[in-house]
């Protein structure tokens, strides 16, 4: 119900939400939760394992019962808590958990059948049969446990990733985080405030208090304005940080359009990754409960939370109401209650010397809650006198407060303890927990207004100096100094359960059990009862759970231990984390310069890492990619083809070295190639296997280009780098990446010379540019580099123009190739005429493959050092027992010899026993009319000719074929020199 | 994680690429026998407290670096450039 005067809403103007279907009226500045209690309603959810009702329990983001599903649809957003989320006109909340209706849950049947429930129930029920548990035993306890539901559909809101550097992050915007950020801010260093709730000021807006002699909520709305008024800080409001991680890195989840019905194009959420020099955490302190029996009525909440909703937003649960606790801060609720009008039906503290702090209410000092009674909602307690005598009393709301645990779950995320403070009976970080962070205010005990304002005035100087600012020491204003007296309770005697996690529907009883069953280590404990695993992670049930279960062990608390505390503090959406990660994601994409030609042409492109290459070029009338690979094959052998050779990785080596350097990094000797000249290179990884191949060009006695694959020129770079900086930095020459400066095209076939003879400045010939030779030439006037090699197997060149020339360049060609009966051709028919010249990629380079296996074995130079080498002559990697390079033909008429299929003697069992290799490449050849393949197979070089039964499981398929030398067309290599 | 590259000061951990233990520097003779090449490619210590790391700033400048850092409190204690080891 709503208290007249009181709170920070907006009463003119009233929001129309719906609940559960129902239409509901609150104000702006209202939560749901308050807006719901505004409204007379208490039953918020059902709980996760007994379904038993519930209600708000506190007023903030560690809320464990409060959780409802959002909008409908593709949008649907499920646990999203009541007391955070921020009222809209138009908002939509469903209830969780429940069915067919929260008033009516048939699986509320579950709490009555609690006795067979209890910890380690499932462990101990669902052992056998083995068989039933993935069919039977899991989808009906996923069914009858749980949370809200995702909706099963692709996100369509939008979810962001923002990165930020400061030299202060502040860590919450109480009155510790304002005092800290108010310093810093004044001394010009960069400072990010971040604070989950809407609003800064932490509990100042939730008490009745004065600082410097006006309202508490006031003095933090002057100090907000201050920060906005400096450039330097940067105030995120609805920001919780979530993480603290090494270096200085700390995560935060900023909800950015959670409080609004449109957001209009800005994202639901954005992660922060921040990295601060340092950072102060001013987190405050949450508020723990008692355990009694059926202390988890809607209805019942911790008592500073019921002191948000009376001061903040003027509701509370219900006309009679209670408060129940064991230290000072709990009589500020009952306080509070009677001085706004509300009737406080007792004041019970369980320490039987404590002076009543709160003025004209009934006050049962030394007398304990026992009991709470209601179905749906609380309607009565019972109260224990210190006498032992018991008596009812009828209210609707229960304000508790077993005490506050300092907010200390960041300073424990790089695995640090924290320790147990007797005199505020919970524990408090350890100095230096995370490198850079030191803590502030409540978050390390400090529980008076005053002395967290020191606090973080003090936190902020220490700070900024330290990293070298001149900082003025602030004046600390006036406020709130009462001392904070306290003394244990965990739990009111008594049958019945008594609830410590409400998220995962723990109680006393069950962690007594588990201590019983030797569950005897805290964190045994947690997971034999669940305990602290729902999503709120325990923050309101951990200190209670062990300090029960030191009682249950005989143990004090320092003793019984924590459990470890990890990131994040709230729940992420995965969505937030995955922000901008969907599909390509950030992947950046590369394209030739002829990739507009390519597509103009109707060729489907295919990606290379990050490039994209024509998969085939089509003519009108061609139906299916064969017949367009088709003839480009026979296009390039009898005619000319061009295609796109750019992304090959290119490196230029320029220095008198260079040559000393190929010959350690090439496991063939470089150091003699003549300039003008180009030699095939083979690249062995320092383990003895390949890592690449390649052709390197002696441009000038100084000046070479290596080029490398498609596939693995990142990691030749990171390999030249590496054997560079780690071996011969001392060597005078350099190199550099110039993949992306030059436009390299093939210009392939017998009429190859004859194409280039038409466009080329100075014509070329054999005796110029012979196999294997590199000569600069002039196109258009414009300086090019021409390289007679061949993938192919025709009489080949590589023509190399500066990237700016190259869409001219291809197009000239093509238009060229095309006069002599050729054209552009793809990646289909580059491969098929590879495969029918046995030349390798990396699908025979696939990184168990050794130089002997592919039949380079002697390339590795014997007469000098390189990298691999000395490994590459281990015994067994080189040999008959070694899969090595074999073609395969087939013995009849067969379609395919698909790639992945696996080879076999012909007389054996296909099982893998038999495995004698694989098919690594496969095409249907035009050139020869047949089907051909390359394999690694079992001592294939002395197979040639033998018959092999090639098995693909996948496919289907079976077939023998035969054993031949890789090199299925011209063997003699005639063309390639003609 | 952070690291101070030598040449591009403060950087994001996504700029550098980690090869493995700072060992492989330390490259056998070719003659120095199976055992040791054997124990160079393949063996590693496991320490837990200060290692040193090869790290490749492939996102930067591409220096390789010797990261030396501690494994038990992720501390990052100091960042050199593998060529100033091993100017041979």
């Amino acid at each position: 119900m709503r208290v007249n005067g009181k709170g920070r809403i907006d009463r003119n103007r009233p929001i129309s939400f719906r609940f559960d279907g129902h239409a509901h009226v609150g104000f702006a500045g209202d939560t749901l939760a308050s807006a719901l209690m505004g409204g007379g309603v208490r039953l918020l959810g059902r709980s996760f394992k007994y379904h038993r009702p519930r209600g708000a329990m506190t007023a903030g983001s560690e809320e464990p019962n409060a959780l409802v599903t959002m909008r409908n649809g593709a949008r649907r957003d499920p646990n999203i808590r009541a007391t955070v989320q921020e009222l809209y006109d138009g908002l939509d909340a469903q209830s969780q958990n429940r069915w067919p209706s929260l008033g009516f849950d048939v699986l509320g049947l579950n709490d009555l059948a609690a006795p067979f429930f209890g910890a380690g129930f499932y462990y101990k029920t669902f052992m056998w049969p083995k068989a039933f548990w993935e069919k039977l035993y899991e989808p009906v306890i996923r069914r009858a446990a749980g949370l809200g539901a995702l909706s099963g559909e692709p996100p369509v809101e939008a979810y962001e990733k923002a990165f930020a550097f400061c030299d202060a992050l502040i860590i919450g915007g109480g009155p510790a985080g304002l005092m800290a950020a108010l310093t810093a801010g004044r001394s010009g260093a960069r400072v990010i405030l971040c604070e989950e709730d809407r609003e800064f000021g932490g509990r100042l807006l939730s008490e009745v208090e004065e600082i410097d002699g006006q309202p508490a909520d006031d003095w933090a709305a002057g100090a907000v304005a201050e920060l906005r008024t400096m450039d330097n800080v940067r105030l995120l409001p609805r920001c919780a940080v979530t993480g603290a991680y090494d270096q200085g890195t700390y995560g935060a989840l900023e909800r950015v359009a959670h409080h609004v019905g449109d957001p209009k194009g800005a994202p639901m959420e954005c992660f922060w990754r921040i990295h601060a020099k340092r950072a102060i955490l001013c987190a405050g302190a949450l508020e723990r409960h008692v355990g009694f029996q059926n202390n988890d009525k809607p209805g019942i909440m911790m008592a500073g939370a019921m002191r948000s909703y009376l001061n903040r937003w003027g509701v509370v649960p219900g006309k009679a109401l209670a408060v129940f606790g064991n230290n000072d801060d709990a009589h500020r609720t009952a306080r509070d209650l009677t001085k706004a009008g509300l009737h406080v039906a007792a004041l019970i503290d369980s320490r039987a010397d404590a002076p009543n702090l709160a003025g004209d209410v009934p006050y049962f000092p030394g007398a304990q809650v026992s009991r709470a009674y209601g179905r749906l909602g609380l309607e009565a307690i019972q109260i224990l006198r210190p006498d032992g005598s018991q008596f009812r009393m009828q209210v609707q709301g229960l304000a508790v407060s077993g005490g506050w645990n300092p907010s200390l779950h960041l300073s424990c995320h790089m695995n640090t303890r924290p320790i147990w403070n007797d005199t505020i009976a919970s524990f408090v970080p350890t100095n230096d927990a995370v490198p850079g962070m030191s803590v502030a205010g409540a978050a390390k005990g400090t529980f008076s207004t005053a002395g967290c304002l020191t606090d973080g005035a003090q936190a902020g100087l220490e700070a900024l100096r330290d990293l070298g600012f001149s900082v003025q020491s602030p004046e600390v204003p006036e406020a709130e100094d009462a001392p904070y007296r306290i003394r244990r309770l965990w739990t009111v005697p008594g049958k019945g359960r008594a609830w410590l996690d409400f998220q995962n529907d723990v109680t006393v009883k069950d962690v007594k059990q588990a201590a019983q069953e030797n569950f005897r280590s805290v964190e045994h404990m947690k997971r034999y009862t669940t305990q602290g695993m729902a999503p709120d992670q325990g923050k309101s049930s951990n200190v209670l759970a062990l300090a029960v279960l030191a009682d249950a062990t005989g143990r004090d608390i320092p003793d019984t231990g924590t459990t470890t505390f990890r990131p994040p503090f709230t729940p992420v959406s995965i969505a937030a984390i995955g922000a901008g990660s969907q599909g390509k994601g950030y992947a950046p994409e590369r394209f030739t310069t002829s990739h507009q030609a390519s597509e103009v042409a109707g060729a489907p492109m295919i990606e290379a890492g990050l490039w994209y290459r024509p998969s085939y070029v089509p003519v009108e009338g061609e139906k299916t990619w064969r017949q367009s690979c088709d003839r480009e094959v026979r296009m390039v052998r009898e005619h000319v083809g061009i295609c796109d050779v750019s992304t090959l990785g290119k490196i230029e080596l320029q220095g008198p070295d260079v040559g000393q350097f190929l010959d350690f990094v090439y496991a063939n000797t470089f150091s003699t190639l003549k300039s003008g000249r180009v030699r095939y290179g083979l690249m062995l990884r320092e383990d003895g296997f390949v890592l690449d191949d390649g052709t390197c060009a002696r441009l000038d006695v100084n000046r070479w280009l290596m080029t490398t694959t498609t596939a693995a020129a990142g990691q030749v770079m990171q390999h030249l780098d590496w054997v560079h900086q780690a071996f011969c930095s001392g060597l005078k020459m350099r190199f550099a990446s110039v993949t992306e400066q030059w436009a390299q095209f093939a210009v392939a076939g017998p009429e190859s010379r004859e194409l280039l003879n038409g466009l080329l400045d100075v014509p070329i010939d054999d005796a110029q540019c012979g196999y294997m030779q590199c000569v600069p030439v002039t196109v258009g006037g414009v300086k090019a580099r021409l390289f007679r090699i061949s993938f192919s197997g025709e009489h080949a060149y590589e023509i190399a123009v500066p990237a700016r020339f190259g869409t001219s360049l291809f197009e000239e060609l093509v238009a060229r190739a095309k006069t002599l009966g050729g054209g552009a051709y793809g990646m289909e028919a580059l491969n098929v005429l590879r495969i029918e010249k046995g030349f390798v990629t990396h699908a025979e380079i696939n990184g168990t493959a050794t130089a002997d296996d592919l039949g380079y074995g002697r390339m590795v130079s014997a007469k000098k050092d390189c990298i691999g080498k000395v490994m590459s002559r281990r015994p067994g990697l080189s040999g008959p027992e070694r899969a090595q390079l074999v073609g395969l033909r087939p013995t009849a008429a067969i379609k395919e010899m698909p790639a992945g299929a696996h080879l076999f003697e012909a007389q054996s069992a296909a099982t893998r026993e038999n495995d004698l290799g694989y098919v690594t490449s496969t095409c249907y050849s035009p050139t020869l009319g047949e089907v051909r393949a390359l394999a690694l197979l079992q001592n294939g070089r002395a197979r040639h000719g033998e018959m092999i039964k090639l098995v693909d499981h996948l496919r289907g398929v079976e077939t023998l074929c035969e054993v031949t030398d890789p090199v299925a067309f011209d063997p003699e290599g005639g063309r390639l020199r003609g | 994680m952070r690291l101070t590259c030598p040449n591009c000061g403060d950087r994001d951990s996504r700029e550098f690429t980690y090869k493995g233990a700072a060992s492989m520097l330390d490259r056998p003779a070719p003659d120095a026998g199976a055992a040791i090449w054997h124990a160079y490619l393949h063996l590693r210590d496991n320490p837990a407290g200060q290692v040193e790391d090869l790290w490749y700033h492939g996102g930067g400048c591409g220096a390789w670096l010797i990261v030396t850092r501690d494994t038990i409190t992720h501390d990052v204690q100091a960042v050199q450039l593998a060529e100033a080891r091993n100017a041979g």
